[in-house]
């Protein structure tokens, strides 16, 4: 059953009187429970593809369905991590993961207990009274992602959600993130510029080229996770077995034959 | 010991002598220039006879009224139209800054109307509300409501939009997004904007109460004036001054408070 269908996508935007293709007929299904990574460079329009899943932006062509559902607007079937954590400053953490809860009529009791099973899930337990300012970048992520969660959405879109944290955080909240999706498995649209982190993170990795955004390949990396049992392992592990070795250098090298081919439109000058 | 006199930042005992310094060199000044009988005392009361004038009438009715009595007339006044300002400006601020089509519809009015001077309502204030006081309020209110509208309109355009959109995933509507993203993320902004409504919503009333109504301190002026008693006009005029600076001083302090509550820097 897929839960995220793109059926003939394209967004075109205008720009200084002319006009620009940002994702050119893109079709996918991402079936329930899988996690699914796109990477391409930069201008490839994966953060526009992940903006119309979530109602942000409207398709020119094709429809988005999740669930089944036509996709309309923003709505909190589909939560969304932003790079930029997107934590209301002036909230407290409980007040940030209670937000969504608040907004869709859970009662306060409730409310309470769900911001503390995801706070807790996350490990950040003892935090619900500070403010965003007063937590690591890091740290503010995971209450952001806790924020997603607790809502409890049929599908998690994450924006390059460790994009703005230093290397070795990033590593952290990497293997966080396939320790929380084996507890509380969703669907999840995962975007990155990070070859590495798609290969570690998804089942599944979609390569798109640029000029217009388009689907180049797909990769599947969910069997080769199993068979050599990824996440049982220490990321630093992972990323020495064949397996992993492989699939990244086989997505490096058809990322770099994405941006070595000409366009299929010509690039306005 | 040795710092440039004219760029050395005074501390704050200093300040409070050099505020205290300026007035008496100004009183000083003032009484000297009518007691030195150069000037005539229709022209210009001496600061004593100002003083005289204004205890005299916290005690004394004057025109219908002690001084205070007056003044709770017009503080009531300013109040009403105050608040209907910044409760029709802020809200309609932040709606102006999250939709633009309300924006492209509302902003050309407003930008016209907020070059009409408060006082030019005063003739379609005691017309539509009478001289009572529905057409005081109102001239307060256009007095006040263009500085509550624009800052919170900016305010909100400046919020950013990641937050927004971090809010319409989330499942709010858009009066959740007003009321819980815009408004506190326009706070700075909104308040500032308050406190200068405050401040012409209060100037805005004299000068409607000098033209209609029976009551009030702009009220008072009138009748001194027509007595040919220019030191009870100078002591409303004084009293119209320590109070906004009295209002003005309040408001700050609720600044402060409403930011550190947000969780903004003081």
């Amino acid at each position: 059953m897929s839960d995220i269908a793109l059926e003939g996508i394209s967004k075109i935007f205008p720009r200084r009187g002319s006009e620009f293709t940002a994702i050119s007929d893109v079709s996918l299904d991402i079936p329930d429970k899988q996690f699914l990574a796109i990477v391409g460079p930069s201008g490839c329009g994966k953060t526009t593809l992940l903006r119309l899943v979530a109602g942000l932006e409207v398709p020119s062509a094709g429809v988005v369905r999740v669930g089944g559902r036509a996709v309309n607007g923003p709505g909190s079937d589909r939560a969304v991590v932003f790079q930029q954590f997107a934590l209301f400053p002036w909230k407290t953490v409980r007040e940030n993961i209670a937000f969504g809860l608040k907004c869709k009529g859970v009662p306060r009791v409730k409310r309470e207990e769900l911001v503390s099973r995801y706070l807790e899930l996350m490990g950040m337990s003892g935090t619900e009274d500070n403010y965003p300012h007063q937590l690591s970048g890091g740290m503010q992520q995971r209450v952001a992602i806790a924020r997603s969660y607790a809502i409890e959405p049929q599908v998690l879109l994450m924006d390059e959600p460790f994009g703005s944290l230093d290397a070795q955080t990033r590593t952290l909240m990497q293997e966080e993130l396939i320790r929380i999706s084996r507890v509380n498995p969703r669907t999840v649209l995962f975007i990155t510029h990070g070859v590495e982190e798609a290969v570690y993170l998804a089942d599944r990795v979609v390569v798109l080229a640029r000029s217009p955004g388009r689907i180049t390949d797909i990769i599947n990396v969910r069997p080769i996770r199993e068979a050599e049992g990824w996440d049982r392992r220490a990321s630093e592990e992972v990323m020495e077995m064949p397996g992993f070795g492989h699939l990244r250098a086989r997505i490096w090298r058809l990322l770099r034959q994405a941006m070595d081919a000409p366009s299929a439109i010509r690039s306005p000058d | 010991m040795a710092r440039p006199l004219s760029h050395a930042r005074p501390s704050r005992s200093e300040h409070a002598l050099l505020s205290l310094g300026g007035a008496t060199v100004f009183l000083g000044v003032w009484q000297g220039l009518a007691a030195s009988g150069l000037v005539s005392k229709f022209v210009l009361p001496a600061p004593s006879e100002v003083v005289t004038a204004g205890l005299t009438m916290a005690v004394e009715p004057f025109a219908g009224d002690t001084l205070e009595g007056h003044m709770i007339a017009s503080l009531g006044r300013w109040a009403m139209g105050f608040g209907l300002a910044a409760g029709i400006g802020v809200p309609l601020g932040l709606a102006m800054g999250y939709w633009r089509l309300l924006d492209a519809m509302v902003s050309p009015i407003f930008e016209a109307y907020r070059y009409i001077a408060p006082l030019a309502w005063v003739p379609f204030a005691a017309l539509w509300f009478g001289t009572g006081i529905g057409g005081p309020v109102m001239v307060i209110f256009t007095g006040a409501f263009a500085p509550c509208l624009l800052n919170a309109y900016r305010g909100a355009q400046l919020v950013e939009p990641y937050l927004i959109e971090a809010a319409r995933t989330l499942g709010a509507s858009s009066l959740r997004v007003m009321a819980e993203v815009l408004l506190p993320g326009a706070l700075p902004s909104v308040v500032a904007g308050l406190r200068l409504g405050a401040g012409l919503g209060w100037q805005s009333l004299i000068g409607a109460e000098l033209i209609v109504v029976s009551s009030g301190i702009g009220y008072v002026l009138v009748q001194g004036q027509s007595n040919l008693a220019p030191e009870i006009v100078m002591a409303a005029m004084l009293a119209v001054g320590l109070t906004g600076l009295l209002l003005d001083v309040a408001l700050q302090f609720a600044e402060s408070r409403i930011k550190q509550r947000w969780g903004y820097p003081p």
